[in-house]
């Protein structure tokens, strides 16, 4: 193995902001006051909200050192299943500060806004020729809230139909944000067992199938990074009985160019631009999830939507059908902006090459690593590989232990614990931006990781040794609650 | 492309070493009949140059400060956001990382997130904050789920003057789950008519925005006072948190749940998002609220860290009994916020806040003074209502010819109020903006 990334060096302690603050220094630049001050009546007023006051060098000190305790893929490999770290381009956050973008009033009349219509109207045409869909509402703030959207628009489609509809399928395999958002529109998730190869039967699903289900939550390719080779049969059986087919495309990256959506079967998808379309995930959002549908959904999209004529673009809410509103304006366009012009700067060759790197990395690292760790379903996989923790319980050694030493190698953990249906799951990611040589390092580190458990099993249990804290007690934390300062 | 880094070299080699013949042979388990067919019809690729420009051609065709002189809120405010915060949001350790999953490696996101929880709660006066929501729409449609769950009744009760688009988004989220909600008119100073509370039955919540969206402070004293009676939850919501700087708070007047939008903090206006739902609670619901939770507590040598917890609340743990749908939210806006309400402090909070409410005082005696009617009499933050006469609107438009945007119209949320508009001056508002502004109106 060649040297390894994780090294120590040195980081600086840094007090809570109330702990560092002093009663009358101010860090911004105050407005010139030139007017009368005109005090409001005393019994609705107080002395301000007790937050610390700190200089401008403060402020500035206290985050760059929390910076950097940080880890981000700008630091390096960040391999989280199924949530797509890829590199944000720079230019694309300059770009997204322009201030013509920045500074817009969402409520300016449409002459006044034209360039961020138009830049939204593309980005939505944009979206549905990778999908294969029919229409895009960018509204959605995040893949939940994408998810969240597609279940009313199937809510409102039975509807329309006249009929309710009680019960929804989803996979073992799924985010648990599936089911939960199916909840949100009443639906009761009924959940489907995939096989011994990690998919969907076409069995399986008819069984459950009937007129009282809505439909089905498929993700695909899945979480366990294999795709559902049955789709197109499955969504005969949904659709053969009045129901229709929401994909969660978080794992979108896997197929652009590849899979059209709309071609094989499914009604509604949402994507995240945070994974697919490189936006960067800000330590937790903010996301954007655009929902991509076939034509019989559009009448119930929110509103407003964006319309063209002769080149000129407005906001409509002429949609009497539609489901309403998810955010109080447009959705997250900062975001948008960085997708359209990542789309923009790969175009349609580079996006397809995106998707058939991503699978080779995620091959390649799957090939590589079989024999060191318990590989559940021995298949080609598609954007991402999960392994288990199988060989190296023998040395009561689990996951957990495995990727917080893995941190002392300088990579951030991929996604572990989850698909639920893999024990001790080890779901990597890695994405089409890391090189063979990133990857051939992570593969040595992960090797030595899997060589420590045999040999020296108490480093694992110990790690990480090399971070600003040691492993963190995250059951106290919840037993005995301190959510404030 | 620079954002791929295989050489055709490292392509064959990786190639070999999964046993695939080509890039397209490795998706073997793609049926053919689900492969597309024809490629994607998009634009080439552009250059980093092609693309700055063609971006900076759209980007100017909107109308913004300092061409603009738009006074118009209504949910979304244009304030002066310090030069530091921007640039330490350019620090990519917090940017190009992912929800905090593993904290020995995202303490920077983690510690900040506990600050930012600290500081919403200290100034909405509640015992907890989480992380965030996605804005001040989603933030009260979430309060209002959280009441249902916790009273178990399905009505609600809701100001009129919450902003028109957020009650919007509660009725889209209620729909599907079948929630009634029930809007309370307003009376003639601008303010929520609570009487009718008091008639209700089985309210879970009683939710009302101050400032309201007419820029008028609410009675909220009162209207917690009701709604307790009547076993429901008070809820409060707000679109501007910088009339916090200067008004009491939510929690001194009793709410339960303050939540609302955080976009003033630092945050650009950016078309309507992203922006910052903050969201605050009293700590005995705190396992029955939404969003990401960011506790403080020790690693293994006793040093203090800090963690994700209660995330049995959450979709990953509990799926569809999970408290909340919610996954990715909108931590980087919330860090913004807290690098904003850090570097104002309680001093620049509340003379910024001082600035804002003077500023807006100014303008509207100088609107008075020249004769435009001012139709509520409660006082008011950084906005408030203009009444002009029938024929404004082709004044409004030649002002705009002028790169003045007077106001936001009332009338297409509020029909009955035809020729008001609402007017809104921060501090990023000179006297002499406001002096020619109405030099405008009334020539």
């Amino acid at each position: 193995m060649k040297e390894s990334l994780g090294t120590t060096g040195l980081i600086l302690n840094e007090p809570l902001l109330w702990e560092k603050g002093k009663s009358g220094r101010c860090g911004i630049s105050l407005p010139r006051h030139d007017v009368d001050p005109a005090p409001l009546d005393k019994d609705l007023t107080t002395e301000g909200p007790d937050l610390p006051d700190l200089s401008e060098v403060d402020v500035v000190r206290h985050y760059t050192r929390l910076s950097q305790w940080n880890f981000g893929v700008d630091s390096g490999m960040y391999p989280l299943g199924s949530c797509t770290m890829k590199y944000n381009p720079k230019i694309n956050e300059k770009l997204a500060n322009l201030k013509g973008f920045s500074g817009a009033h969402p409520l300016l009349p449409a002459h006044l806004s034209q360039g961020v219509l138009k830049l939204m109207f593309e980005l939505e045409q944009f979206l549905a020729e990778i999908t294969g869909m029919d229409a895009v509402t960018l509204q959605p703030a995040a893949g939940a809230h994408g998810e969240l959207t597609g279940m009313m628009l199937i809510h409102a489609y039975h509807k329309k139909k006249g009929g309710h509809r009680s019960k929804i399928i989803v996979p073992d395999t799924a985010h648990g944000t599936n089911p939960a958002s199916a909840a949100l529109c009443g639906y009761r998730p009924v959940p489907v067992r995939s096989n011994e190869q990690g998919i969907l039967s076409t069995g399986a699903v008819a069984e459950l199938m009937d007129e009282d289900t809505a439909g089905i939550m498929v993700t695909n390719p899945n979480t366990l990074g294999l795709f559902e080779e049955n789709i197109k049969k499955i969504a005969e059986i949904v659709h053969s009985k009045g129901g229709l087919v929401y994909c969660d495309g978080a794992n979108m990256n896997a197929v652009m160019g590849i899979v059209s959506m709309g071609e094989i079967g499914v009604d509604v998808l949402h994507l995240n631009l945070h994974k697919t379309f490189s936006t960067p995930h800000g330590g937790g959002g903010p996301g954007s999830g655009p929902v991509c549908v076939r034509k019989h959904l559009i009448p119930f999209l929110p509103v407003p939507r964006i319309i063209e004529k002769n080149g000129a673009y407005a906001l409509s809410s002429e949609f009497p059908e539609s489901i309403g509103k998810l955010q109080a304006f447009y959705g997250n366009f900062g975001v948008m902006i960085k997708a359209y012009c990542y789309i923009r700067s790969m175009g349609p060759v580079n996006l397809r090459k995106a998707s058939q790197l991503a699978v080779l990395n995620a091959n390649y690292i799957k090939e590589n690593l079989k024999k060191v760790f318990h590989l559940p379903y021995d298949r080609n996989c598609m954007h991402e590989c999960v392994f288990s923790d199988k060989f190296q319980n023998a040395y009561k050694i689990t996951t957990l232990d495995m990727v917080k030493r893995l941190m002392d190698y300088g990579f951030h953990p991929p996604t572990i614990y989850f698909p639920l249906v893999v024990s001790g799951a080890m779901m990597i990611e890695p994405t089409e931006t890391e090189s063979k040589e990133t990857i051939d390092l992570f593969i040595d580190s992960l090797k030595a990781v899997a060589n420590e458990a045999k040999e020296n099993p108490d480093l694992l249990r110990q790690a990480p040794g090399r971070c600003k804290v040691t492993r963190l007690d995250e059951v106290s934390a919840a037993r005995h609650p301190c959510l404030a300062g | 492309m620079r954002y791929l880094p295989h050489t055709p070299d490292d392509i064959a080699s990786m190639l070999r070493a999964v046993g695939a013949k080509d890039l397209d042979g490795l998706f073997p388990t793609i049926p053919e009949n689900c492969r597309r067919t024809g490629d994607m019809k998009l634009p080439e690729p552009l250059t980093e140059w092609e693309l700055t420009a063609y971006l900076g051609a759209l980007s100017e065709r909107v109308a913004v400060s300092p061409e603009y002189k738009v006074f118009m809120g209504a949910g979304s405010y244009e304030h002066y956001i310090p030069q530091s915060v921007s640039f330490l949001l350019s620090r990519s350790e917090f940017v190009t990382a992912y929800t905090p999953y593993q904290p020995e490696m995202s303490q920077g996101t983690l510690q900040a997130i506990y600050e930012y929880q600290t500081m919403v709660a200290r100034l909405l006066g509640m015992e907890v904050a989480n992380a965030s929501i996605y804005d001040g729409a989603s933030a009260l449609a979430e309060a209002l789920l959280m009441a249902v769950r916790i009273t178990r009744k399905k009505r609600v009760a809701v100001s009129s003057l919450v902003h028109p688009l957020y009650r919007r988004v509660v009725r889209t989220y209620f729909e599907p789950a079948g929630y009634e909600l029930v809007e309370l008119p307003f009376r003639k100073n601008g303010t929520t008519d609570l009487s009718p509370v008091d008639h209700m039955d089985g309210l879970a919540a009683l939710a009302v925005q101050s400032p309201n969206f007419f820029g008028c402070i609410e009675n909220l004293g009162e209207a917690a006072e009701k709604i307790h009676k009547n076993e429901g939850l008070f809820i409060t919501s707000f679109t501007e948190p910088l009339a916090y700087g200067l008004l009491k708070s939510p929690g001194v007047q009793g709410a339960d749940i303050a939540c609302g939008e955080g976009q003033s903090f630092g945050i650009p206006q950016s078309f309507g998002g992203p922006v910052l739902g903050m969201f605050a609670g009293k700590m005995k619901y705190v396992r029955s609220m939404p969003g990401r939770l960011v506790g403080k507590t020790m690693d293994r040598e006793g040093k203090e860290g800090f963690v994700l917890t209660l995330a049995t609340r959450e979709q990953h743990i509990r799926r569809e009994k999970a408290t909340s749908n919610i996954c990715t939210n909108n931590s980087l806006c919330a860090l913004t916020a807290a690098m904003y309400m850090a570097s104002a402090g309680r001093t620049g909070m509340r003379e910024l806040a001082s600035i804002n409410h003077d500023k807006a005082e100014y303008l509207k005696k100088e609107l008075k003074k020249a004769g435009v009617g001012i139709p509520f009499d409660s006082p008011t933050f950084n906005e408030f209502v203009v009444e002009f006469p029938a024929d404004f609107e082709s004044t409004y438009r030649r002002l705009m010819e002028k790169r003045i945007v007077a106001g936001f119209p009332l009338a297409s949320f509020y029909p009955e109020l035809a020729g008001h508009y609402l007017f809104c001056v921060t501090e990023t508002k000179t006297r002499e903006d406001m002096d020619a502004l109405v030099k405008e109106i009334t020539p």
